[in-house]
């Protein structure tokens, strides 16, 4: 029950608080604001990207990674300070590492299995077909 | 008295559940024990409705006495959310779920379809499942329960569930999650008796497409359902849950499709057996996910390890036996079928593969955090990943779509099909080029997916007009190119509100103007108004295009005292072609508030293209039962379909 009284007091932060993100002047350096922030995740939110939260910590880190576009700092220095501060959690894309190969690999690998299956299906029923034609 | 009467009801469906098992997998070549499982089932279905009336009673008459009731209802909740929140907690969702189950239990009894012999067998795979959650609900979560002293007053509901949505999306949801356990039962069934063959896909199609609609319908809904209530504008966000719902979506939709090849000529059928154990895993595992508490959302209501470890021993009992009894009897079937590279076996069997591949993304995907967090590391999987291989996974399946139709059974012919699909790209060039050179900003990316998307849709008309001169056009063959173009009208709907949304963000005092995507919006103040069992804050805003008024929103925000929550409610006007889309901010003082406002172009085409898919599986499920009513063949527009 207090599990679910704290996901709900969650909740409503989530609903709640949205003090106003500040809003880049130059167009561009926005842009690249509004695309970094779909990249991190809100630390504190179920599964939201910097970009959905409405949580204050979210509003702090897009203020943030706004502060620092301004600055000059490119989209990869800002992924650096980030990850160097909050690890490798708040990044919504794995990197690719030894703790994330399976997860990159799989779908490859998952995509070849079912290829060559499909493949080997398609040789057969033709084969069968050859077959009945002799007979 | 209720609580009593419902306790009992479920008890007495238990044992019968025990008898419809028992009855069902001993009984397989006696036919009064045929008899006994389908009554068994029939009566099984009664108790547990009387069970679930029993709760809903509870809930509509406030008996805080049964502690279900006391912790998630009030008095001054509306009658709508006292009848919705039987299911808006764990319990009672459990509850809810072995309702769905008995009444395929019960249909399936009914119409025996396949049989006496496979639908008997059938009902003892569902008796057996219906013993598990029975037992589950029994032992770990019973709804029952009572409290003493009874408390004066309920805990309330969360006001995110107060919302009518409740009422649609569990039930529709949980009728596809559980559908599956039809095909399920029937696949098992097949293995038992060894009749694995087009007797049996047939039997089992229409559970299937029940299912498959209801999941269409129930995911499209919920993402509905998010988008105008989280205030956001997002409609997908990855989430654990969502993802639990999509996985057995995928797996159905190659079902739907590979056991349509194996109802027709035979091939495939290992395979049809195997997706459709997948399918019921997968809404096992699915349950399992959002019930057991592994992951934090509103949906996973309450987090109890207990429960988590029962639920997490039905479904590998489930799922490993149904894999053993697969791996025992499926090397003894021979698989005949014999066809072409070209045929429409082949396309089916792409779309296989790229469906299979997208369910092993978002598996992987969303295990893959979980399992880690097991040693220590804490990692977050979100959208971008899933993007990533989606995007292209769907593109290619969207490509390779439009020959399946156009390929005949067995022997198709590669050549004719690309040149009546000619049109099909035209259409696809004309859409690149419009969105490359009429549209700003401009994207390839746009491009590209307009075009695929466009090519897909000029495929159905393509196929409907073909199908129409040589009069072939039946409502089976309609079933397919309304749920294809559907699919490419929500492909046009999540790029169109992707990658051209308009946002803004203002703070502003009553009389003051904000303009976004050619919309001007005028604040008219907030004034405080009184629901049943909330308080609002309630917006007034003129919407104007080019200085005329053509509307008013009024987004609000509603403060629940029992709950001690606050909920947004957002203001959306739709074209049918964008909506303009308002959510009221926090307030700022002095009559200014903040004001956030989204235009989501060609957002509706979302949801609308999902209503178009699940009309065509409707049309298909048509088709099914005319053929049933009017003769025991398929029509012969389906034959040749």
């Amino acid at each position: 029950m207090k599990k679910l009284l704290f996901a709900m007091l969650l909740l409503t932060q989530t609903a709640v608080a949205a003090p106003a993100p500040e809003t880049l002047p130059d167009p561009a350096q926005e842009a690249r604001a509004r695309a970094l922030q779909k990249e991190f995740r809100c630390l504190v939110c179920q599964g939201e990207s910097l970009d959905e939260s409405g949580a204050p910590l979210a509003a702090d880190l897009r203020r943030l990674i706004r502060e620092r576009i301004a600055r000059g700092d490119s989209d990869s220095q800002i992924e650096r300070y980030l990850v160097a501060r909050y690890g490798d959690y708040i990044l919504l894309k794995p990197p690719f590492n030894a703790d994330t190969y399976a997860l990159w690999l799989a779908p490859f690998i998952v995509l070849l299995m079912a290829a060559g299956t499909g493949t080997l299906l398609v040789l057969r029923a033709k084969g069968r077909g050859q077959e009945k034609e002799i007979n | 008295m209720t609580g009593e009467l419902g306790q009992l009801a479920l008890c007495l469906a238990l044992a019968l559940a025990v008898v419809q098992s028992a009855a069902g997998l001993l009984g397989l070549r006696s036919q009064p024990m045929a008899r006994v499982a389908a009554g068994a089932a029939t009566g099984g279905f009664t108790f547990v409705v009387l069970a679930f009336g029993a709760l809903v009673y509870g809930f509509v008459s406030s008996d805080f006495s049964i502690v279900d009731v006391a912790d998630n209802s009030h008095t001054l909740k509306p009658l709508l959310y006292k009848i919705t929140g039987v299911w808006g907690n764990h319990e009672g969702s459990m509850l809810l779920w072995v309702l769905v189950l008995s009444i395929y239990s019960a249909a399936i009894a009914l119409f025996q379809r396949g049989g006496e012999r496979l639908s008997t067998a059938a009902l003892g795979v569902q008796g057996l499942l219906a013993v598990a959650f029975l037992l589950f609900i029994l032992l770990t979560s019973n709804p029952f329960l009572r409290v003493d002293p009874m408390p004066f007053e309920g805990a309330g509901l969360n006001p995110l569930l107060q919302d009518p949505g409740l009422a649609f999306h569990p039930p529709t949801l949980y009728t596809g999650y559980v559908g599956l356990s039809a095909t399920f039962a029937y696949a098992a069934a097949a293995l038992i008796t060894g009749d694995v063959d087009r007797a049996w896909a047939r039997a089992s199609r229409p559970f299937v497409l029940i299912a498959w609609i209801a999941l269409t319908l129930g995911i499209a809904g919920g993402s509905w359902w998010a988008y105008y209530d989280l205030g956001w504008g997002g409609f997908w966000f990855w989430d654990p849950v969502e993802n639990a719902s999509l996985m057995p979506w995928l797996v159905a939709t190659a079902l739907l499709h590979s056991a349509l090849a194996t109802e027709r000529t035979g091939a495939f059928r290992t395979w049809t057996l195997l997706l459709s154990i997948m399918a019921f895993s997968l809404s096992l595992i699915g349950t399992f996910l959002v019930r057991s508490g592994v992951i934090v959302s509103v949906h996973a209501f309450a987090s109890d390890p207990e429960r988590g470890v029962f639920i997490l021993l039905i479904l590998s009992a489930a799922i490993l036996g149904a894999l053993a009894l697969f791996a025992w009897r499926a090397p003894k079937l021979e698989s005949g079928a014999s066809f072409a590279p070209a045929s429409r076996e082949t396309a089916l069997l792409i779309n296989n593969i790229l469906l299979v591949t997208a369910l092993a993304v978002v598996f992987i995907g969303t295990i893959y955090p979980i399992l880690l967090a097991a040693f220590g590391v804490r990692l977050s999987v979100g959208g971008p990943y899933f993007d990533t291989f989606f995007g292209p996974l769907f593109v290619a399946m969207m490509i390779v779509l439009p020959f399946g139709p156009r390929l005949a059974w067995r022997m198709g012919d590669l050549k004719t099909a690309a040149r009546q699909l000619l049109p099909a790209l035209v259409a696809a060039i004309v859409a690149a080029l419009i969105v490359l050179f009429a549209i700003s900003p401009r994207t390839l990316l746009g491009a590209g997916i307009f075009a695929v998307a466009a090519w897909v849709i000029g495929a159905s008309v393509v196929d409907a007009v073909l199908r129409m001169h040589a009069r072939t056009l039946g409502v089976a063959a309609m079933a397919a190119i309304m749920a294809h173009a559907g699919l490419g009208i929500t492909l046009m709907g999540i790029a169109g509100t992707t990658l051209w949304r308009a946002e803004s963000l203002q703070v502003l005092a009553p009389g003051e103007t904000m303009s976004i995507g050619g919309y001007s919006l005028r604040f008219e103040g907030v004034r405080t108004l009184f629901g049943p069992n909330y308080r609002a804050e309630h917006a007034d805003l003129d919407v104007l295009s080019h200085a005329r008024l053509i509307g008013h929103l009024a987004p609000e925000r509603r403060m629940y005292p029992v709950e001690g929550q606050e909920t947004v409610q957002t203001a959306i006007r739709s074209t049918g072609f964008e909506d303009l889309y308002v959510a009221l901010g926090d307030d700022r003082g002095q009559g200014r508030w903040t004001i956030r406002a989204y235009v989501n172009p060609l957002a509706p085409f979302i949801w609308f293209g999902a209503a178009v898919m699940a009309l065509g599986g409707a049309a298909a499920l048509a088709a099914r039962l005319r053929a049933r009513f009017w003769s025991q063949s398929p029509s012969p527009a389906m034959e040749r379909a």
